[in-house]
């Protein structure tokens, strides 16, 4: 599934990575803590969360997470948008809850990875 | 190859930095990306540990040809049940580490699966030094 078509199925707004819109990500894992998100072996995962600080942005790069959407209309601060920007990783804000975001976006067709 | 990175205790801004750091090194020096993401994933857990838990720490990463050693070092409050503090589901941590997404009780099972070697010691009162050992050739 492209970014780009996350966005539109989601209506997320795109606050970093706008040069990434067409790649491709397979799977998608939603979880508020980060020691979950370090158990994953998947690569080309979208990252759902509703915690928007440093350390998700720390978390999905030491897991090779590049694509993260942060769900519950979170948004991203300037030191989150500033870490991201260093790592090349694309952060989408979302209105919904959590649920409804994975909901909309399994619906789509994007995988579980498990 | 040597290096040594500080981490001071409560500093959730800096968590991550000195793994992010080693994760660059170990990407120049063209180690396997599933190698990599062991030994930065076991690092970040220590290294989160360190800044919940502890006052101060030392990192010291020591890469060799065969494998990669990873030792951390902090003045704090230690462990008093090191098996205790193993089992998943165990932890002492704070309201606020929770809020950054940690202190589930995963971080040393976390640091186990993702190294092939891990010591702990800890003494109350002072402090607990962790090493983590990866072999590269394996």
């Amino acid at each position: 599934m492209r970014i780009k078509d996350i966005l539109t199925i989601i209506d997320g707004t795109v606050a970093c990575g706008n040069n990434r819109m067409n790649d491709e990500v397979e799977t998608g894992f939603a979880s508020d803590l980060m020691s979950d998100v370090l158990t994953l072996q998947t690569n080309n995962l979208v990252l759902i969360t509703g915690l928007a600080n440093v350390q998700t942005i720390r978390t999905a790069e030491v897991a090779d997470i590049s694509h993260i959407i942060l769900a519950r209309n979170k948004k991203a601060s300037p030191e989150l948008l500033a870490l991201a920007s260093e790592n090349n990783q694309v952060i989408i804000e979302c209105p919904y809850s959590m649920f409804k975001t994975c909901g909309l976006l399994y619906n789509a067709g994007l995988k579980a990875i498990y | 190859m040597h290096f040594t990175y500080l981490i001071t205790g409560g500093n959730f801004t800096h968590a991550g930095h000195a793994s992010s750091q080693v994760k660059r090194i170990l990407k120049q020096l063209n180690v396997n990306p599933v190698t990599i993401k062991r030994i930065v994933v076991a690092l970040y857990e220590a290294e989160v540990n360190v800044v919940a838990h502890a006052y101060r720490g030392n990192i010291d990463v020591d890469i060799e040809p065969e494998r990669v050693l990873v030792l951390i070092t902090d003045e704090g409050p230690g462990i008093a049940d090191i098996e205790l503090a193993m089992k998943e589901g165990y932890s002492t941590a704070s309201p606020k580490v929770r809020e950054m997404g940690f202190g589930a009780g995963m971080g040393l099972s976390n640091m186990k699966k993702n190294s092939d070697k891990l010591i702990i010691q800890s003494q109350v009162g002072q402090g607990t030094h962790v090493e983590l050992t990866t072999f590269l050739t394996q």
